[in-house]
């Protein structure tokens, strides 16, 4: 469904991602991982346009999406959450998601389609209850959920999740998880950056793992796990993982 | 709640404007010749706050370039006056200032913050001085006279391209377009990855901001019958609806009307003021302190009230009706 040739991304003198190849099949969800620094959030960037690769070439469904704008993307199939949130402050929770209903695809979506889109959205990530606060007074967990309802609301086929457990508490984690599954359920394909090991382990059919910007392991969590590469660059560091 | 999300208080939407609109057209029946030509230069200011409002007020790029857009319109009376109909006159006024803002918006509207703020006020600044250069050049004088029209006729078109002006903010800020310029001004990187094209949402929306403040100056050249570059492209016209936004407060539909409407008249009243303060030899005129009681009544605003007069309005509402919290 999503794939990578040679995306490199260089910053300067660093290369940021270098040479990585990826393959994403429909209804799989994959896990991205790495140290910090290690490429993940501009990969992400890099597929939803943020960036554009050089060299390097993204197809999404069999077609070159390299160069295309953000908003293009969007509405082609691709939704994507942010590290730090980056919900519409000031906006009520239910408007930050009719955003996604209205703009995030081609068809021209009428007030009232949008509207019981939004409160399905909001539904779904179990934000009902807070439709009409204003996005900047929900907490941490329920900014990072507005992200989710807002994205889906653009009816992805693929979505990119970076750090959705970021900052969050066990319960928070637990809940987020079985979020993740109720994605992949509705047939929504599902990439994530993840720090929470127990999410990735739990959720993940399949992981990448990034180190200074290349691509060292790919596979099931239990391969990754065993992976003495892996363990050395990465969960070597990481003992609170 | 409406799909935009915001609230109307539903009687008074309709009707109080209908009123205040009815007011307004018959105000050459029952005032002095006096009164329209304030009340034009009131609109005027109007035109200008409200139309830049709905570019910089939804998407928080602080445009300095309304002095250039008025501006222009300006010298397309002054170099078409003649040759046209009025009407037709002020609606290319409105076309080129509109142009001018496409072609610039596509150029700028990358740069942010205080990048765009400085570029738009150096338009002003550049197109004042290439047009003196050129008029001293080729046309050997600075100045040129502008064809006269009669105050009722120039007040008329004013209130008329207030009307349309009100209808447009209105209408944009309720659909959707409006959601999509708020959503830029709240998080920009995040409405692109909404499916919002940011870049043709700003450029065209600071078009039809511009247009409205070209027509302004198109109409308001043939009250001023001479105009030369200094005129024309005066720094002041970019900050005044800035000051007037701010003052009024943005929250509301309504709240910079109201900071145009009462700078306006204050502008006037100061300056025709013959009061005059003794301070032992000197003799300090109002009316030549007027810029300086501006800022004041600015810095106190800026101070005491954070979201303008409306904000103001807004609380002491509030406590009255028996302090009902709702969310702005």
């Amino acid at each position: 469904m999503l794939d990578g040739e040679g995306v490199t991304k260089y910053f300067g003198g660093l290369a940021a991602v270098s040479n990585v190849d990826f393959h994403i099949d429909q209804g799989e969800v994959v896990g991205l991982i790495g140290p910090n620094g290690s490429g993940k959030t501009t990969l992400f960037n890099l597929i939803s346009a943020s960036l554009v690769p050089k060299p390097g070439i993204i197809t999404f469904k069999g077609e070159n999406i390299t160069g295309k704008k953000p908003y293009q993307i969007c509405r082609m199939g691709i939704a994507r959450t942010f590290q730090t949130v980056k919900v519409f402050a000031n906006m009520p929770a239910l408007q930050n998601v009719l955003i996604g209903s209205f703009f995030g695809t081609s068809a021209r979506v009428s007030p009232a389609e949008a509207a019981r889109e939004g409160t399905e959205a909001l539904e779904f990530v179990g934000l009902s209850e807070v439709a009409a606060t204003p996005a900047k007074d929900l907490t941490l967990a329920n900014q990072k959920r507005l992200e989710v309802a807002r994205a889906l609301a653009t009816k992805p086929e693929l979505l990119l999740l970076d750090e959705l457990m970021a900052g969050l508490n066990a319960t928070e984690v637990s809940e987020a998880m079985e979020l993740v599954k109720m994605i992949r359920d509705k047939g929504i394909t599902v990439v994530m950056i993840e720090h929470v090991m127990k999410a990735i382990m739990g959720v993940c059919d399949r992981i990448m793992v990034l180190h200074h910007g290349e691509k060292i392991a790919e596979g099931t969590p239990q391969e990754i796990a065993n992976s003495e590469k892996v363990v050395e660059v990465y969960l070597g560091e990481q003992t609170d993982a | 709640m409406t799909i935009a999300g915001i609230d109307y208080k539903k009687a008074p939407v309709l009707g109080l404007p209908l009123v205040i609109l009815v007011l307004l057209a018959a105000l050459p029946l029952y005032r002095e010749i006096y009164d329209v030509i304030l009340m034009t230069s009131i609109l005027m200011y109007i035109i200008l706050t409200v139309s830049w409002v709905i570019f910089s007020g939804a998407t928080g790029y602080i445009s300095l370039a309304t002095g250039a857009f008025f501006g222009v319109g300006i010298y397309t009376s002054a170099i078409l006056g003649g040759e046209l109909p009025l009407l037709i006159v002020i609606l290319i006024g409105g076309l080129f200032s509109s142009c001018l803002a496409l072609l610039v918006g596509a150029l700028t509207l990358r740069l942010r913050g205080i990048y765009f703020a400085i570029f738009t006020f150096g338009l002003v600044e550049l197109i004042k001085h290439v047009l003196l250069w050129y008029e001293i050049t080729f046309t050997h004088t600075r100045g040129r006279f502008v064809i006269v029209v009669d105050n009722e006729t120039i007040y008329y078109i004013m209130l008329g391209i207030f009307v349309v002006l009100m209808i447009t903010a209105y209408v944009i800020r309720r659909s959707r377009y409006g959601l999509a310029l708020r959503s830029i001004g709240e998080y920009e990187e995040a409405a692109a990855h909404m499916g919002i094209n940011v870049t043709m949402v700003k450029v065209i929306t600071f078009g039809i901001s511009a247009f409205f403040m070209g027509a302004a100056g198109a109409i308001m050249a043939t009250r001023w019958t001479y105009v030369d570059p200094y005129i024309a492209f005066n720094a002041l016209f970019s900050f005044s609806p800035v000051l007037m936004a701010i003052f009024g407060g943005m929250g509301q539909f309504y709240g910079p009307v109201l900071g145009a409407a009462i700078f306006a008249y204050l502008e006037e009243y100061l300056i025709t003021s013959r009061i005059s303060i003794e301070l032992g030899t000197f003799t300090l005129k109002v009316s030549e302190l007027y810029m300086l009681i501006f800022g004041i009544i600015l810095l106190v605003a800026i101070l005491f009230l954070p979201n303008g007069l409306i904000g103001l309005v807004e609380k002491v509402w509030r406590q009255i009706s028996g302090g009902e919290r709702e969310h702005a």
